[in-house]
C-alpha cells in the first residue's frame, strides 16, 4: 500500500513561502494514502491561478486544464473511468467567479468527484485583484477604494443547489482538512470542501492569525448534526460562513452515475469499443 | 410515365407537417426512391408557417427540385407563400376547412378534402397527417398496402386500435380525393423505383450512427438548432451501449467533459452550432496542446451571433480553422453526403486519437436535417484506430515520469489513460516538457511546438477532395463544399446540355488544406468558380491562400438562408462562362456575383 511520501514528486512549488496552498497539497497527499489509493489510481484536475498548479505537484494522474473548468474537465474523467479517485481543485475565482456556472451545476449533478477550493479571497497568480469571495469594503489592485460588491457565501448556496457533502476548513489545521479530504473521496456522490488557504502576499487581512480569531470549529461542537440541513443553513449565516468542520452530508442520495439508466457499472474505459455486426443491423433497421 | 416528382406539405408549426412528411416519405422509400428532403422552418415552435418539401426520383438526385408538382396545404397561408413553385399543372391539395383558394394567375388544379372533418369524424384532429398523406398517396396511384405497412409499424406500439383508425384516416382521405380527381393523375405516374433498399436518414442520424460505430460511449452537449438531433438520436441508443449522454450547463461544459473523458481513454464528442463553437475555442485550444483527441461536430447555420439559425450557410470555415488563440494542429473535414457523414464521423475519432488532435466535423444545415435516401451502410468498412495507445507500460528504475510528449519524428508520442501503472506524468496547457511539466525555456518551446505541429505533416484523410473531371480543360471548375454537391450535379448537366464543360470538386478536408491534390485542377481549369452559403467567401479565400489562382477565380455566394437551387446555379454559371467569353475584362479583375 502507498505512503503519503508515494503521492510526492520532486516539483518543487512554484508558491511563495507560506501560501495556504502547501498544506492542502500536504493533506491531499495523506487523504490519498489514507484512504489506500495508489498513484495511478488518483487523477487531480485543477484549474488556472497559483492554486492550480497542485496538480503538477502530487504523484498522481494530473491535468492542469483551463481556467474555470476543472470541474467539467473531472466530470468527463470519472465519467470515463467510475474506478478512479477524481479530485477537482483550483482557486476561488477559478471556482466562484469564472466557473461558477459549472460549480453549482456540479453540485446539482452530483457526478462523483470530490472539489478543493483553496479560497484565499483574491486573485493571487494576476497579483492581486478582487474575487467573488472578497468582503465588502476589501481593498485590491482592481478595487482601490474598497469592493463595493457583496462577498459570495458559496457554501450557502452549495446547500441550496442541492450539495450532498459540504465541508470547509482551514490551512493551519492539518489534520482536520486531511480527515475531511478523506470523507470527502468516500462520500459516494459530490463533495464540496472550501479551504481558507491565506495568501500571504496580497491578503493582508484574511491572514492566518485572522481566521484564527475568526473562526468556528465543529469539530469542538459535539451536539452537531451533519445531517440536518437547515441546521447546516442557519449555522453557516450565524457565523458570517466562518465555520470549518463536515457541515452537511447527505448520506442518502445516489451518485449520478448510479442513476444514469443503463450506465455500465465496470468503467467505460477498459470496454471494447467495437459494435457486433448484429447490434449494427438493429440500429440501421430504424432507417429503413 | 415520370422519373421525378415533388412534394411539399405546408401548414403552421406544430399542426403534423413533420409527421405527414416522415409517414409518406417513410414509404416511398420502401418502394425504393431516391428521396431528397428539404424543410422550411423557423424557430418556433407552435404557429409559423412551415413546410417540407420532398424530390421523388427513380435516381439519385440529391439536390432540392426548382418547381413543385403537388401542394399539400393545411392553410391558405401555405397555398399563398408555395403556389408560385407549383408547374403548369400542378395540384394543390387543401383542406376544405379554410375555403382554399388558387392564387390569381395560377394554373394549378385544386382539390378541397375535408381533412380535418374526415380526421375529426374518425376521432382526433391530430389524424390530419394520415388523411393528407393517403390523399397524395392515392394521387400518385401507387400501392396502398405499402404505405398501411408504414402506418403499421408507425403506430404498431399503440396497439392495433390505434393503427386501424389511421388506416381508415389514409383510405379515407384517398377515396376522396380520388373521387375529386376522377382516380390517380396519369401524368403523376412515377416509373418504378430501382427497388433496391436504401436508408432514409438526416446527417444528424448518420453521425449519431457513425459515432456508435466508432466506438463514441459518451457525448456531452448543450442542445442548440441544428444540432441536437446528435444528441437527442445517442441518448436512446448510447445506454444499450453502457454509455450515456449529458447535458451540460453550456458549451463550455461540454467540451471540456468531452477532453477529459478522452483524456480518461473514452471516446467521447460534443456538438454545437456557430454560438457554441464560438464558446468551445479556448477549451479546443487546450485540446490542441495537451494532446488530448476530441470530436466536435458543428452543423453550420446562417450566423453571426444568433444569425438565421434555422437558416443554411456555411459561414464557420474560418472561425474552425483559426479560431483558437495561439496555435495548434487540428483537423477540420467536411462531409458531403449522409453516408459521408457516417463514415466521416468514424474517420474523425480515428483521426483525432491516431494524431492526438481535435477534430472538428463540419456539416451545415441542409446536410444535417435534409432527409434524404442514402446507400447501405457498410459494417465492414467499420475500422476503429485508437493510434499510440499503449497497454503495457515498463516500470522505470528512476521513477520518473512516463514521457507523455516524447519527441519523436512523426511529432506523434505513446499515449497512456489515467489509472494505467507506470503511466503519471503531467498533462498542462502551460507550454511543457517530454513529460508534461511547465517549461518556459526557449529550446524547449521551439521542440515541444515543431513536435505537435509536425504531427499532421504526412496526414492521411479518405478522400480529402472529390473529383468529377472528365475534361482537361474545362470551361469551368466549380468548386463546393457539404450539401451543395447534388446541386452543382444538376447544374453541371443543364450546363453540359449548352455545351459548356465542366469539372467539379468537393472540398471535404478544409484544414490541413489538401493543396498538392487540388492544384493540377485548378491549373487546368480556364475558369474557376467557388461555390459557397457564405457573404465573404471564405472556401474560395482557403484555396487562394494555400494553392493561389486567384485570378481565374469566382465567388458565387447565396448567405439569404436558402440553399442554392440547380436552375438558379445554372443561371449563374451560365452567366460567369458568357461573361468570360465575351469581354476581357482589362485588369483582369473578375465580377463577384452577389446574392440573387
Ligand atoms: C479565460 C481566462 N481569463 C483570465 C485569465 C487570467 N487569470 C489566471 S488565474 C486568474 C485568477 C486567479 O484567482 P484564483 O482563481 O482565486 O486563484 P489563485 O491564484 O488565487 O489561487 C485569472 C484572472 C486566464 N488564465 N484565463
Ligand atoms: S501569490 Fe498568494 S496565492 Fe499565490 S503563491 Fe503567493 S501566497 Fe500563494
Ligand atoms: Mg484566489
Amino acid at each position: 500500500m502507498a505512503t503519503f511520501k508515494e503521492f510526492r514528486n520532486n516539483v518543487k512549488p512554484n508558491w511563495c513561502p507560506g501560501c495556504g496552498d502547501f498544506s492542502v497539497q500536504a493533506a491531499i497527499q495523506r487523504a490519498a494514502a489514507n484512504v489506500g489509493l495508489e498513484p495511478e489510481q488518483l487523477a487531480v484536475i485543477s484549474g488556472i491561478g497559483c492554486s492550480g498548479r497542485i496538480s503538477g505537484y502530487i504523484n498522481a494522474y494530473g491535468l492542469h486544464g483551463i481556467h474555470g473548468r476543472a470541474l467539467p474537465i473531472a466530470q468527463g474523467v470519472k465519467l470515463a473511468n467510475r474506478d478512479l479517485t477524481v479530485i477537482a481543485s483550483g482557486g476561488d475565482g477559478d471556482g466562484f467567479a469564472i466557473g461558477m456556472g459549472h460549480t453549482i451545476h456540479a453540485i446539482r449533478r452530483n457526478i462523483n468527484i470530490t472539489y478543493i477550493v483553496m479560497d484565499n479571497q483574491i486573485y493571487g497568480l494576476t497579483k492581486g485583484q478582487t474575487s467573488p469571495r472578497s468582503s465588502e469594503g476589501f481593498k485590491t489592485k482592481s478595487t482601490p477604494e474598497g469592493s463595493i460588491e457583496s462577498a459570495l457565501s458559496p457554501l450557502e448556496l452549495a446547500l441550496s443547489s442541492g450539495a450532498t457533502f459540504v465541508a470547509q476548513s482551514f490551512s493551519s489545521d492539518l489534520k482536520q482538512l486531511t480527515a475531511l479530504i478523506e470523507e470527502g473521496i468516500r462520500h459516494e456522490g459530490f463533495s464540496l470542501i472550501n479551504v481558507f488557504s491565506p495568501c500571504v502576499t496580497f491578503n493582508k487581512v484574511n491572514t492566518y492569525d485572522w481566521f484564527k480569531e475568526n473562526i468556528t470549529n465543529l469539530d469542538t461542537i459535539p451536539d452537531y448534526d451533519p445531517s440536518n440541513r437547515i441546521q447546516a443553513m442557519t449555522k453557516l449565516m450565524e457565523t458570517g460562513g466562518l465555520l470549518t468542520g463536515l457541515i452537511y452530508q447527505n448520506k442518502e442520495r445516489k451518485s449520478y452515475e448510479d442513476l444514469v439508466p443503463g450506465f455500465r457499472k465496470e468503467p467505460l474505459s477498459g470496454q471494447n469499443p467495437e459494435i457486433t455486426a448484429e447490434q449494427f443491423d438493429q440500429l440501421v433497421a430504424e432507417f429503413k | 410515365m415520370i422519373s421525378q416528382l415533388s412534394w411539399k406539405i405546408g401548414g403552421q408549426q406544430g399542426e403534423g407537417v413533420e409527421s405527414t412528411d416522415r409517414i409518406f416519405s417513410t414509404a416511398l422509400n420502401r418502394l425504393g426512391y431516391y428521396l431528397y428532403g428539404y424543410r422550411h422552418f423557423s424557430s418556433r415552435i407552435k404557429g409559423g408557417h412551415t413546410n417540407n418539401k420532398i424530390r421523388i426520383s427513380t435516381k439519385p438526385a440529391r439536390a432540392i427540385s426548382d418547381d413543385l408538382d403537388i401542394l399539400v396545404a393545411f392553410d391558405q397561408e401555405s397555398i399563398d407563400l408555395n403556389a408560385h413553385e407549383l408547374c403548369k399543372d400542378g395540384v394543390i391539395v387543401a383542406d376544405a376547412k379554410f375555403n382554399p383558394a388558387v392564387p390569381e394567375g395560377s394554373s394549378a388544379v385544386l382539390f378541397a378534402v375535408p381533412i380535418t372533418a374526415i380526421a375529426e369524424e374518425l376521432g382526433t384532429s391530430l389524424m390530419k397527417n394520415m388523411v393528407a398523406s393517403g390523399a397524395s398517396w392515392a394521387l400518385l396511384g401507387l400501392p396502398l398496402e405499402v404505405f398501411n405497412k408504414a402506418v403499421e409499424e408507425e403506430f404498431g406500439r399503440k396497439g392495433k386500435a390505434i393503427v386501424d383508425k389511421n388506416i381508415e384516416a389514409v383510405r379515407r382521405g384517398a377515396e376522396y380525393v380520388l373521387e375529386l380527381a376522377g382516380g390517380p393523375l396519369e401524368r403523376f405516374k412515377l416509373e418504378p423505383a430501382d427497388g433496391k433498399q436504401k436508408l432514409f436518414m438526416i446527417g444528424n442520424d448518420a453521425i449519431g450512427l457513425g459515432a456508435i460505430a466508432a466506438g463514441c460511449r459518451i457525448m456531452s452537449a448543450y442542445p442548440i438548432t441544428p444540432a441536437s438531433e446528435i444528441m437527442e438520436y445517442l441518448i436512446k441508443k448510447l445506454p444499450k451501449f453502457g454509455g450515456t449522454v449529458i447535458q451540460t450547463e453550456d458549451e463550455i461544459a461540454a467540451i471540456t467533459m468531452a477532453i477529459g473523458a478522452n483524456y480518461a481513454g473514452v471516446r467521447t464528442m460534443t456538438a454545437s452550432a456557430g454560438p457554441g463553437l464560438s464558446l468551445m475555442m479556448e477549451a479546443i485550444g487546450l485540446a490542441g496542446m495537451t494532446e488530448t483527441p476530441v470530436v466536435i461536430v458543428d452543423t453550420q447555420r446562417g450566423g453571426p451571433s444568433t444569425g438565421l439559425p434555422t437558416k443554411q450557410e456555411q459561414s464557420d470555415i474560418n472561425a474552425l480553422i483559426y479560431g483558437t488563440h495561439g496555435e495548434i494542429p487540428k483537423i477540420v473535414l467536411a462531409p458531403s453526403s449522409i453516408e459521408e457523414c457516417f463514415y466521416d464521423t468514424i474517420q474523425a475519432f480515428n483521426l483525432a486519437e491516431k494524431y492526438q488532435v481535435p477534430v472538428i466535423l463540419a456539416t451545415d444545415l441542409q446536410l444535417s436535417l435534409g432527409k434524404q435516401s442514402c446507400e447501405l451502410l457498410d459494417y465492414s468498412q467499420i475500422t476503429i484506430d485508437r493510434g499510440a495507445l499503449t497497454d503495457e507500460i515498463p516500470e522505470r528504475e528512476d521513477g520518473s515520469l512516463f514521457k507523455r510528449y516524447a519527441e519523436t519524428p512523426s511529432g506523434i508520442s505513446p499515449r497512456v489513460i489515467p489509472g494505467q501503472k507506470n503511466g503519471i506524468h503531467h498533462v498542462t496547457g502551460v507550454e511543457h516538457d517530454e513529460a508534461g511539466r511547465p517549461s518556459e525555456s526557449p529550446a524547449n518551446r521551439n521542440k515541444m511546438m515543431d513536435k505537435r505541429l509536425r504531427k499532421l505533416d504526412r496526414i492521411k484523410v479518405d478522400h480529402p477532395i472529390h473529383v468529377q473531371a472528365p475534361y482537361k480543360e474545362p470551361d469551368l471548375l466549380i468548386i463546393g463544399m457539404g450539401s451543395t454537391g447534388g446541386t452543382i450535379d444538376q447544374a453541371r448537366r443543364s450546363l453540359e446540355a449548352d455545351g459548356i464543360k465542366t469539372n467539379h470538386i468537393t472540398v471535404r478536408l478544409l484544414h490541413p488544406f489538401p493543396a498538392k491534390e487540388i492544384q493540377p485542377y485548378l491549373e487546368q481549369a480556364k475558369q474557376i468558380v467557388v461555390l459557397e452559403n457564405n457573404a465573404t467567401g471564405q472556401l474560395a479565400n482557403l484555396i487562394k491562400l494555400n494553392v493561389g489562382y486567384r485570378d481565374k477565380m469566382v465567388n458565387m455566394l447565396k448567405y439569404d438562408g436558402t440553399p442554392f437551387l440547380p436552375a438558379e446555379l445554372y443561371a449563374r454559371c451560365l452567366k460567369v462562362y458568357e461573361e468570360q467569353e465575351s469581354a476581357q475584362k482589362p485588369n483582369g479583375e473578375l465580377v463577384e456575383h452577389g446574392n440573387f
